[in-house]
């Protein structure tokens, strides 16, 4: 029984935390107390999930103790536990960083309650194993994250805020219309049950459509090629520890819904889904990193570069081997710590230099040079330069290309590579290689003040920059946690089994047959609602 | 009827993205509020549209006796139409608070943040 509960704290303590941080609204200190509490808390209980994870193989909860296609099950694989570890690593490190960054009228405001629903959202995200109720917790996502964009209400975060929203609120409605259609086709929203149906779904074209409904609508949160223009638009605005987390976490549960759909239901025909995901990922690439190396303010950079490393966890989908999915999980963890802490980073030198436009800044290596050290090791980590996290991350997916014969999308991804370094260097050559610019104020560009300022500041990027090391250094123990999460994800049948235990594969002659009548009303004449226990949730029990 | 709820849904979904291509905020907003209504609809006929037969399993029996409308298409749009009505009271304030802040409620002038 522990088990489970593990499955459900990384939603409840977000929870938690946020109803004491309302009841503590007045207090500036103790929301702060109560923001870093609570997100150490989370890190345990994610640290926990993980734990039990790697024991139980997948973790299932049935909430409210429904059956499971009629309830709504909570599923925890160690792709989900991974992501969740991740999440409550970084907004752990961004809370510490926001004690100082973050100015006591947007405390006022309730910053750290909106980071909890935050986290409460993207923790449902990862661990839902219902379509609806992955669109819920999408939106709890996104109504803390459009909160937190415009927190300030300055004139950049305004009108970053309505392309945001806007583009969001389109991918949610398309969201909501693909879950319409396959409830309509299947009569199920739960995915193992849906995994199950496709399957032996009679009509390709309609699950084609489906999957590029899913495509659209999970790829604009992911930010991905054609549909990706909100996040350059949007992402430098607001306060550097809320880009921060938002770089870290949000794009990726885009990536993680992405990986999660078309890994267990949409997998019957390969040919056209995952070629078209492969000539989108190789496009975000490159987009990514031409956007990238057209700009001159340090977090609009940054910004450009999410988009085009979203291209390398797509590319890794698409191949759709062991090894190559293994490249993406891999690359996951590494894009997470790695762009967070240099948002991070970023945000320090803004303050050293009162703006992050390159022209204006300079100097850093001598008046800061343990934030250009960590500056340096997150930014190679980036480009891919052994023996740093990236490195084995992007080795990873090119043999993965390779093994494959996929040889453009590999002559893609190496050539990104590059652009990426040159644009790591224009950083690096012009914040902190550069003598001062003259005009500048020479107090503008010291340290911190106050040693709790230095560390709030520095203590979560020298976090996030030891993780950077320490997974390139033990790259073998990660490689080996991403291969087992990548055949686990290919193992379909094993997530079936564990979210139904009664259900007959269709391996079975009866099992069959049996999915075959299920189908609903898109399919056969009957209405979706009754039908055998396994069919559509809200039918009738027997 | 379905055919009916068909050419709305379809007419609701032009309408929303031709309201979202004109260049006023507010017109945006229309045109989202309008996007999220088609969607609940397409739920709405796509669950299947069945006349006077309640989702109600008779006293004595286990299950109903002949074909019942599916009450979880409704359930869900339920859930769509409130989350939909937050979101959009969030726009609301949001593009108040722009054009309050920006001077302008034409969207080729917001293009400061752009790259």
């Amino acid at each position: 029984m522990s088990a489970q509960v593990a499955v459900i704290l990384p939603i409840a303590l977000p929870l938690a935390t946020m109803a004491v941080l309302v009841l503590a609204w007045k207090s500036i200190p103790a929301q702060k107390i109560i923001g870093v509490g609570g997100s150490t808390l989370l890190l345990i209980s994610a640290a926990a999930l993980w734990w039990q994870v790697d024991r139980n193989d997948i973790l299932v909860l049935q909430v409210g103790n429904w059956p499971a296609p009629f309830g709504i099950t909570l599923v925890a694989d160690r792709l989900s536990a991974i992501m969740v570890l991740l999440a409550g690593l970084m907004v752990f490190a961004v809370s510490v960083y926001s004690l100082v960054t973050i100015d006591d009228r947007r405390v006022e405001f309730g910053f750290h309650p909106l980071v909890q629903l935050l986290l409460m959202g993207v923790c449902g995200a990862f661990l839902t194993g219902d379509l609806f109720n992955l669109y819920v917790w999408f939106e709890v996502m996104l109504i803390a994250s459009f909160v937190l964009l415009t927190l300030g209400g300055e004139r950049g975060q305004l009108e970053g805020a309505i392309k945001y929203v806007t583009l969001n609120l389109i991918s949610s409605a398309v969201f909501l219309a693909a879950i319409g259609v396959i409830y309509a086709a299947t009569g199920t929203l739960n995915m193992a049950d849906l995994a199950l149906k496709l399957r032996s779904f009679p009509d390709e074209g309609i699950v084609s459509v489906l999957a590029m409904l899913f495509l659209i609508a999970f790829g604009t949160k992911a930010a991905v090629f054609p549909l990706f223009f909100w996040l350059p638009a949007s992402y430098h605005t607001p306060p550097v520890a809320v880009s921060a987390i938002f770089a870290g976490l949000l794009t990726k549960v885009g990536v993680y819904s992405l990986i999660r759909t078309f890994t267990l239901m949409f997998v019957t025909d390969l040919d056209f889904t995952h070629n078209l995901l492969l000539l989108i990922a190789g496009l975000t690439m490159v987009t990514g990193v031409l956007g990238a190396m057209a700009q001159s303010e340090i977090r609009r950079i940054l910004s450009f570069h999410i988009v085009s490393q979203i291209g390398y966890m797509l590319m890794g989908l698409a191949l759709f081997t062991p090894l190559a999915l293994a490249g993406s999980v891999f690359y996951i963890i590494h894009h997470i710590v790695v762009k967070t802490n240099l948002f991070l980073i970023g945000g320090v030198v803004e303050r050293h230099c009162g703006t992050g436009r390159l022209a204006e800044t300079g100097g850093l290596s001598g008046s800061a040079p343990v934030l250009a050290t960590l500056f340096f090791l997150s930014a190679m980590s980036l480009a891919g330069i052994p023996p740093l996290s990236g490195f084995f991350a992007k080795l990873t997916l090119i043999q993965g290309g390779l093994e494959a014969e996929r040889y453009a999308i590999v002559a893609a991804a190496l050539g990104v590579s590059l652009l990426t370094m040159f644009s790591m260097t224009k950083i690096w050559a012009e914040v902190f290689w550069k003598p001062a610019p003259e005009e500048a104020l020479p107090e503008a560009c010291g340290e911190p003040h106050s040693m709790t300022d230095r560390f709030s500041l520095y203590g979560p990027i020298l976090l996030l920059a030891t993780f950077t090391v320490g997974i390139g250094l033990m790259a073998g123990p990660v490689m080996k946690a991403s291969l087992a999460t990548a055949r686990q994800l290919l193992d379909q049948d094993a997530y079936i089994q564990a979210v139904l235990p009664n259900s007959r594969l269709p391996e079975s002659e009866a099992g069959a047959a049996d999915s075959n009548a299920d189908v609903g009303p898109l399919a056969g004449q009957r209405p979706a609602a009754q039908e055998s226990p396994q069919s559509p949730r809200g039918g009738t029990v027997e | 009827m379905d055919i009916i709820l068909a050419i709305t849904v379809g007419g609701l979904y032009a309408a929303g993205i031709y309201m979202m291509l004109r260049r006023s905020v507010v017109k945006l907003l229309i045109g989202l509020g309008l996007l999220s209504h088609a969607a609940n609809l397409l739920i709405f006929t796509a669950g299947g549209v069945i006349r006077g037969r309640v989702p109600v399993v008779p006293a004595g029996e286990m299950q109903p006796l002949e074909t019942i409308a599916d009450p979880l298409p409704q359930a869900l749009i339920l859930t769509a139409i409130v989350i939909s009505f937050a979101v959009l009271a969030f726009a609301l304030v949001l593009i108040y608070r722009t054009c309050q802040t920006l001077g302008t409620d034409d969207l080729d002038q917001l293009k400061a943040t752009d790259t």
